[in-house]
């Protein structure tokens, strides 16, 4: 299931990539917990929309809404970027 | 309050929850129809809002807390609503539920069905749901969940009726519904299920609802809980061991962190709960809120967008309130603010019959109460305008916005992007401004450093008070450089907020690091009456506060300056000049020369700067008593700016310092008041106090001796 050659750090994928959430790396329990919470799940499918006009923060679609976080949060997220919309 | 005590003591508590941002208080304004009590939750920034209403004769008590994501708690308001939530007495919960934003707002839900508490969902704002193309079967998701679902549109008042109804029965007994067993896949179902077994052994009194909750929590690794467990069975550490071997059980097995899969299960149990339940009814129309953000986020046409959204809204609030005059008055236009000031000016000449004969009561009266209140109550149109378009601007989404634009430019000096709204309230674009309602807007900050800091900082901001010592020193010596010497003004109070706030992000000893996180909701078109109930409460809160505490400090600092000590009473009492010379702000004033003779200032300016604490406003007109002037009544400011410019001991570099002193030194009583309540906490005001004012002095010294050095306007 997990393919470690083709995962990226969320916070490295371009404007309007979408991507698989692998896991969530790092942080303190309190950090994962908070991310966890608002659906960053593994598994779930995310796209990033745009970043803002000083390159940080990004702006995600997940789950049916919109989220904010700032790049170094968005480190922390693992994902597998989907190419060619294989979702 | 008279309602209060017509709902019965023992009545269980009704409870809303919900999401920040889900239309939770609309719903509740819509129950109570206003009838409610805000106050705050002792110690914390969190507002405690309690309503009531009528139900076949019956007053039911309704509490509207604090919105939050989840149970697992990290800001202020989530730690309250969370503890409320769990005490004992709460007899139902109503879960607003956002249906636009189903997924997460259901995994809310989720977490409240496992607490095994009676509760019934408000699914809110399904009427736009239903023109984004969605249609929730809510019957359907009603049997899933096993909990009552009433339809609502909050601000608009559709379904409050059948929510009352349904609040009423439940808490009546007639139907008591328990929620359906959140289930987590077969084999994490079996370890709760055995796990709560266990726990049932060990602490006897725990019912099986209530075992099977703490058996949750503590997979999720909830350490307070397991403290709390261990502290009432008698082989803690042997319980510990079987916890810890539980989870890794668990983990093993499913190769996830427990938390992971805790999270992972719930938010599965919810989409296969709206795979049952939504459908989209395919090309609807089309969602409009990402054609806006293309724009309003583009790098170029975004910040000019946002730069003239605030230019336009500060422009509006200050034109209709100071500027424009356009409310007749007998025998004059005047603008709102003026209005206000008439008003107090009214009051304070009908107490001049006692001037001749009780010459104290007189000051006591016009100059510390009237004064002193009445400054501060002149800008209620001021503060009620700009509460009313920035309601509005939040109720839009764009405020959101704009944390998100600014946030990267904040950061740099460890603030957020959302700090911006509340220095510009305080005076951040250098026309005005006040930093109350500034310390008030610090509440859409999440965390308490980053509402601290912003506070702290906030008294920098060139607040309307200033404006008039600017305008008496610029006019005396600065009058061919006004639009310079503002302009290095405005610009020097950014350095030294921005500058300050690095450095206290610095000293102040972070907490555990969280994530920052920020919504952007879908754009709304405001709706007025919600704008309006908003921005009354809000200012409501001003006036209060100026009624109560902000009145008491004015007297003390009126008897502060204006009395003399006993020593010093003489026949010349009746001397304002003599009086105020041998004040405790005189005598203080005379105390503190030799610090800041340095900063170039004698013990006349020291007076007219202590009675500055109490407010602004005061500075001037102290100045022009210790400086014992011929002044007109008509035309006080001219006056004073002439005979300052020729008075010997004044020259730029002098008054120049001054302005910079005032623009930094010690925030207004009003503003200390302020940082006191919304911290609560008095630490927080009184550092507040010593930390503006070193900083004043520093820079202060600086330009007064560099000024000298260069020899420039000397």
């Amino acid at each position: 299931m997990r393919n470690p050659c083709n995962t990226e750090r969320l916070s490295d994928l371009e404007e309007g990539v979408k991507a698989r959430i692998i896991a969530i790396k790092g942080g303190p329990p309190t950090y994962r917990q908070r991310l966890l919470d608002l659906g960053l799940t593994p598994g779930t499918i995310i796209k990033v929309n745009r970043e803002a006009p000083l390159g940080d923060p990004i702006e995600l679609e997940l789950k049916g809404y919109f989220l904010a976080l700032r790049r170094k949060d968005a480190w922390h997220i693992l994902v597998e970027p989907l190419r060619n919309n294989s979702e | 309050m008279a309602y209060s005590r017509r709902a019965s003591s023992q009545q269980l508590r009704v409870v809303i929850v919900g999401n920040p941002n889900c239309g939770k208080s609309s719903i509740f304004n819509e129950i109570t129809g206003g009838l409610q009590e805000v106050s705050n939750y002792p110690g914390v920034t969190v507002e405690k809002k309690v309503g009531y209403f009528q139900y076949e004769g019956q007053t039911i008590r309704i509490e509207d807390l604090p919105g939050l994501y989840s149970f697992t708690t990290y800001t202020d308001e989530e730690i309250i609503a969370f503890k409320e939530v769990l005490k004992p007495d709460v007899g139902l919960i109503v879960n607003v539920v956002d249906s636009l934003n189903l997924e997460r707002n259901l995994y809310l839900t989720i977490q409240i069905m496992e607490l095994g508490k009676p509760f019934i969902i408000a699914l809110n704002m399904t009427d736009i749901a239903q023109k984004r193309g969605f249609i929730i079967d809510h019957e359907k998701l009603s049997r899933i969940l096993n909990v009552p679902i009433v339809k609502t549109v909050g601000n608009k008042g559709i379904g409050i009726e059948e929510l009352k109804s349904l609040i009423f029965k439940q808490i009546k007994g007639e139907k008591a519904w328990l929620p359906k067993h959140v289930t987590y896949g077969h084999e994490v179902d079996t370890v709760v299920e055995e796990f709560s077994e266990f726990l049932r052994i060990k602490l006897p009194d725990v019912e099986k609802e209530k075992a099977r909750w703490y058996t949750i929590k503590l997979l999720e690794r909830d350490s307070k809980l397991l403290e709390k467990i261990k502290n009432q069975i008698s082989e803690p550490s042997e319980f510990e061991k079987k916890v810890e071997n539980t989870i890794k059980e668990m983990e093993q097995h499913e190769n996830e962190d427990s938390t992971v899969i805790i999270a992972q299960r719930r938010y599965g149990f919810v989409s296969g709960a709206i795979r049952e339940c939504v459908s989209y009814t395919g090309e609807a129309k089309q969602n409009i809120t990402d054609q806006i953000d293309n724009i309003i986020c583009n790098r170029v046409v975004g910040p000019i967008i946002l730069l003239g959204i605030i230019s336009l809204l500060f422009y509006i609030v200050f034109k209709t309130t100071q500027e424009w005059k356009w409310i007749p008055f007998p025998d004059e236009w005047l603008s709102p603010v003026e209005l206000f000031e008439k008003f107090f000016e009214i009051i304070a000449l009908s107490f001049s019959f006692l001037e001749k004969d009780y010459p104290s009561i007189h000051s006591l009266l016009s100059d510390g109460i009237i004064g002193g209140v009445g400054a501060v109550l002149s800008f209620i149109p001021l503060i009620f305008a700009l509460f009313f378009l920035i309601s509005a601007l939040e109720d839009t989404g764009y405020v959101a916005r704009i944390a998100f634009i600014l946030d990267r430019l904040m950061r740099i000096f460890g603030l957020q992007g959302r700090a911006i709204l509340a220095l510009l309230i305080s005076g951040g674009i250098g026309a005005g401004g006040c930093a109350v309602p500034g310390i008030l807007a610090t509440r859409t900050l999440q965390e308490r450093k980053d509402k601290i800091i912003t506070m702290l900082v906030i008294p920098f901001m060139s607040c309307g008070a200033k404006l008039p010592v600017y305008a008496l020193l610029i006019g005396a010596f600065f009058q061919h450089h006004r639009t310079l010497v503002m302009l290095t003004l405005w610009a020097l109070s950014w350095f030294i907020a921005l500058i300050s706030a690095s450095i206290l992000n610095r000293l102040v000893i972070r907490g555990e690091p969280t994530p920052f996180v920020l919504e952007l909701h879908p754009y709304h078109v405001p709706v007025l009456r919600s704008v309006l109930r908003h921005t009354w409460g809000r200012t409501w809160m001003y006036i209060r506060k100026a009624g109560t505490l902000i009145l008491a400090v004015n007297i003390i600092m009126w008897a502060l300056i204006y009395i003399p000590l006993p020593l010093y009473q003489t026949n010349q009492s009746n001397n304002e000049q003599h009086n105020i010379e041998y004040s405790i702000a005189g005598i203080l004033g005379k105390m503190i020369e030799p610090v800041t003779k340095h900063i170039g200032f004698d013990w006349k300016l020291n007076i007219a700067l202590i009675g500055g604490i109490a407010a602004k406003e005061v500075i001037v007109g102290t100045l022009g008593t210790v400086y014992h002037m011929e002044i007109s009544e008509s035309n006080e400011q001219d006056s004073l700016s002439a005979n300052l410019s020729q008075h010997k001991e004044w020259y730029p570099l002098r008054a120049f310092t001054l302005m910079i002193f005032v623009m930094l030194y010690a925030p207004c009583v009003a503003t200390l008041v302020t940082i006191g309540r919304e911290t609560g906490t008095i630490r927080i005001p009184v550092f507040s106090l010593f930390f503006s004012t070193t900083i004043a002095f520093l820079v202060s010294l600086i330009v007064f001796h560099i000024g000298h050095l260069l020899s420039l306007g000397t």
